[in-house]
C-alpha cells in the first residue's frame, strides 16, 4: 500500500487563523462535489507545496486554498458550498 | 522582527553557480503535491492535445514511446525557493509533439491527472525549450515524481512543469492555472524573480 | 474584514529555557513566551527558522504540556537528515525562536468535557495526548484509557511518567503497544495495532467514550477505520494526523 502524502487541517489552521483571525478547525464545511459535511480539521491538507490546498476526505475534491504571498493571503473557497462556524467558539 | 536563528541553514549547500535570485541550492528532491498521488496504468494513460480549431490529437503510450526522444540535462528552480542543478531526464519535445498539431494558438492551457493545470504561452513550449518526460536519472519516472510522463520547462518555476500530464489545450486566449489564478505570477521567469501576481 | 490590522494569532519570539532528552533521540524543548494566555491539552504551534539569508522553515509541534504561566513544552523527535528537527534538538538556554500559536480548536480536551476519554497515539502522536492526560491529573474527573504506539521501547516518551501515573491514578489505564520489538515476556507479539488492542470493556461503543487519535497519517486512518468496525461513531472520533512520515510529525523532509 502507497503511503498517504495528506495531514489533515490541524496542519492549515495556523495559516488559515493568521489570515482570518480566528480558529477554522471546528467549522463544518459542506463539499460542493459531493455534498460530504465535515470539520475542517478532518480534511485532507496537501502543505508540501507553493499554497495550501485542503481536500475533501470523501471525494478529494479540492475545498479551500490559501497561498501567502510576501504582502497578501490569496484564499479560493469556491470548492465548499457553506462553512459554518459555532459561534461560542470564535 | 524576524529572529535570525544562527547556524540554522536547512538542507541547502554552497555554490558558487548563479543561481536565479532568491534561490538556494539543494542535493535532494523535494516532493510537492497539490493532491493525493494519481497511479496511472500506462494501458489507460493518454496524451491529448486540443488545437484552437477544437481538433483532437491523442496519443496511447505507445505511440508517445514511439516519438523521437532525447536525453535531457537542465537546471530546475521551484518557487519555494530549492533549485537542483544537472537534472536529468529523457522525452519528446513539445517541438515534436505539436509538429503533427500545426497550430497558430497563442496560449496554452496543461491539464493533468489529479486536475492539476497550469497556463504557458506557446512561444515558450518551443524551441527546444520544453519536453514531455518519462524517465528521471536513467529510470522510469516515478509517480511521486510526476511519472509516467510530465511536462518539463525548466526556463519557468517549476511549477508549470506539470506532474502527471494528460492534455495540453491550444487557445486563443490565456487561461490561468491552478496556482495562476491564486497569487503565483502569469509567466513566472526566475531570472526576474516572477513569484506573485504583480512581480 | 480588515486583514491588514494585527490578528490574534501572530509570529512571537521565545527563548529556549531547557531541553532534556526523552530518548535517545527526542528532546523536550522548554520555552518561554512572553505574554503567553494560555491554552488547551491538545493543541499545537508553529515554529519558524530563519537562516541568515532569509531562507525560513516552518514545522507545527503539539504542546506536550497543560498552561503553565509563560513556560511551554514541545517534545521533538530528531530525524536524520532533517531539515529542522537536528537544529531544534541542538538549542540551548538562551536562545530565541520564532512560533505562533495557540492553534487549534478540534483537537482539544476541556477537563469537564467527556465522562470516557480514548486516547490513541503512535509515535510522537503521544505529545498531544500526553498534553490532556496531564491536563486531568489537575482538573476533571473523566477517565481515560491510552493506548501507545510505538516500534519499540527505546521510542516510548515520558515512560516514567507514565508508569507513575498509572500507578497512582485511579482513572488512567495504559497499554503499550510494541509494533517492531516488544520488552522480553509480554504477551503480546510485536506488530501493527489491531482491533483487540483498542477493545476492553467498558470502553465500546456503547460506554460514551470520546476518542483522540494522533500520528502519522497512516496510522490515524488505520486506527480510526478499525474503530468505525468495532461500532464506535464517527461523530466520537477526533483525529490529528501528522502527515506522511512513520518517524515524526510533518517528517520534516
Amino acid at each position: 500500500m502507497t503511503q498517504p502524502t495528506h495531514t489533515d487541517g490541524n496542519a492549515a489552521a495556523g495559516a488559515f487563523a493568521t489570515a482570518l483571525g480566528f480558529d477554522v478547525t471546528t467549522a463544518m464545511l459542506t463539499c460542493a462535489k459531493c455534498g460530504r459535511i465535515g470539520a475542517f480539521a478532518q480534511s485532507h491538507v496537501y502543505h508540501r507545496a507553493p499554497g495550501i490546498v485542503v481536500r475533501c476526505p470523501n471525494c478529494e475534491a479540492v475545498l479551500a486554498r490559501l497561498v501567502q504571498t510576501p504582502t497578501d493571503v490569496w484564499l479560493d473557497l469556491r470548492g465548499s458550498q457553506s462553512w459554518r462556524f459555532p459561534v461560542a467558539d470564535r | 522582527m524576524s529572529v535570525v536563528n544562527k547556524g540554522f541553514h536547512g538542507r541547502r549547500t554552497e555554490t558558487v553557480v548563479e543561481l536565479p535570485p532568491g534561490q538556494h541550492l539543494t542535493t535532494d528532491f523535494p516532493v510537492l503535491q497539490t493532491g493525493p498521488t494519481p497511479h496511472i496504468d500506462v494501458e489507460r494513460w493518454r496524451l491529448t492535445i486540443r488545437d484552437e480549431h477544437g481538433a483532437v490529437h491523442k496519443w496511447t503510450w505507445a505511440q508517445f514511446n514511439e516519438l523521437p526522444s532525447r536525453p535531457i540535462t537542465v537546471d530546475i528552480h521551484c518557487v519555494t525557493k530549492w533549485s537542483k542543478l544537472n537534472t536529468r531526464w529523457r522525452g519528446v519535445s513539445l517541438d515534436t509533439v505539436l509538429e503533427s498539431v500545426g497550430t497558430a494558438a497563442e496560449f496554452a492551457l496543461v491539464r493533468c491527472y489529479g486536475g492539476y493545470t497550469t497556463n504557458i504561452p506557446v512561444r515558450d513550449l518551443r524551441g527546444e525549450r520544453a519536453w514531455i518526460v518519462y524517465e528521471y536519472d536513467g529510470m522510469p519516472l516515478s509517480a511521486i515524481h510526476g511519472g509516467p510522463a510530465r511536462l518539463l520547462v525548466p526556463h519557468l518555476y517549476f511549477w508549470k512543469s506539470a506532474k502527471w500530464v494528460r492534455s495540453i489545450e491550444l487557445r486563443a486566449d490565456d487561461d490561468p492555472g491552478f496556482w495562476e489564478s491564486l497569487g503565483y505570477h502569469n509567466y513566472g521567469d526566475p531570472w526576474r524573480e516572477q513569484r506573485y501576481v504583480g512581480d | 474584514m480588515d486583514i491588514a490590522s494585527k490578528p490574534r494569532l501572530h509570529w512571537q519570539v521565545a527563548q529556549v529555557l531547557d531541553v532534556r532528552p526523552e530518548t535517545a533521540s527526542a528532546s523536550t524543548l522548554g520555552l518561554a513566551v512572553p505574554g503567553w494566555a494560555g491554552h488547551l491539552a491538545g493543541q499545537h504551534i508553529d515554529l519558524k527558522l530563519t537562516a541568515e539569508d532569509g531562507y525560513s522553515a516552518q514545522r507545527s509541534y503539539s504542546l506536550s504540556k497543560p498552561p503553565d504561566g509563560e513556560r511551554i513544552e514541545l517534545t521533538i523527535q530528531q530525524i536524520p537528515d532533517g531539515e529542522v528537527s537536528p537544529y531544534l534538538t541542538g538549542l540551548t538556554a538562551g536562545d530565541e525562536i520564532e512560533l505562533r500559536g495557540p492553534i487549534g480548536g478540534w483537537f482539544v480536551w476541556r477537563p469537564g468535557e467527556a465522562t470516557r476519554v480514548l486516547l490513541v497515539g503512535g509515535g510522537s502522536g503521544i505529545v498531544p495526548l500526553m498534553a490532556m492526560l496531564r491536563q486531568r491529573t489537575a482538573a476533571g474527573a473523566a477517565r481515560f484509557r491510552l493506548v501507545y504506539s510505538v516500534r519499540s521501547p527505546a521510542d516510548v516518551y515520558y515512560g516514567q511518567e507514565l508508569d507513575r501515573l498509572e500507578r497512582e491514578c485511579d482513572w488512567l489505564q495504559v497499554v503499550r503497544v510494541f509494533t517492531r520489538t516488544g520488552p522480553p515476556h509480554t504477551a503480546r507479539p510485536p506488530g501493527r495495532i489491531e482491533s483487540s488492542d483498542l477493545s476492553s470493556p467498558g470502553w465500546g461503543p456503547a460506554d460514551g467514550v470520546s476518542t483522540y487519535v494522533c500520528g502519522p497519517t497512516g496510522f490515524v486512518e488505520s486506527v480510526t477505520t478499525l474503530l468505525i468496525k468495532q461500532g464506535h461513531q464517527p461523530s466520537a472520533i477526533r483525529t490529528e494526523r501528522f502527515g506522511p512520515s512513520t518517524e515524526s510529525r510533518n517528517e520534516d523532509r
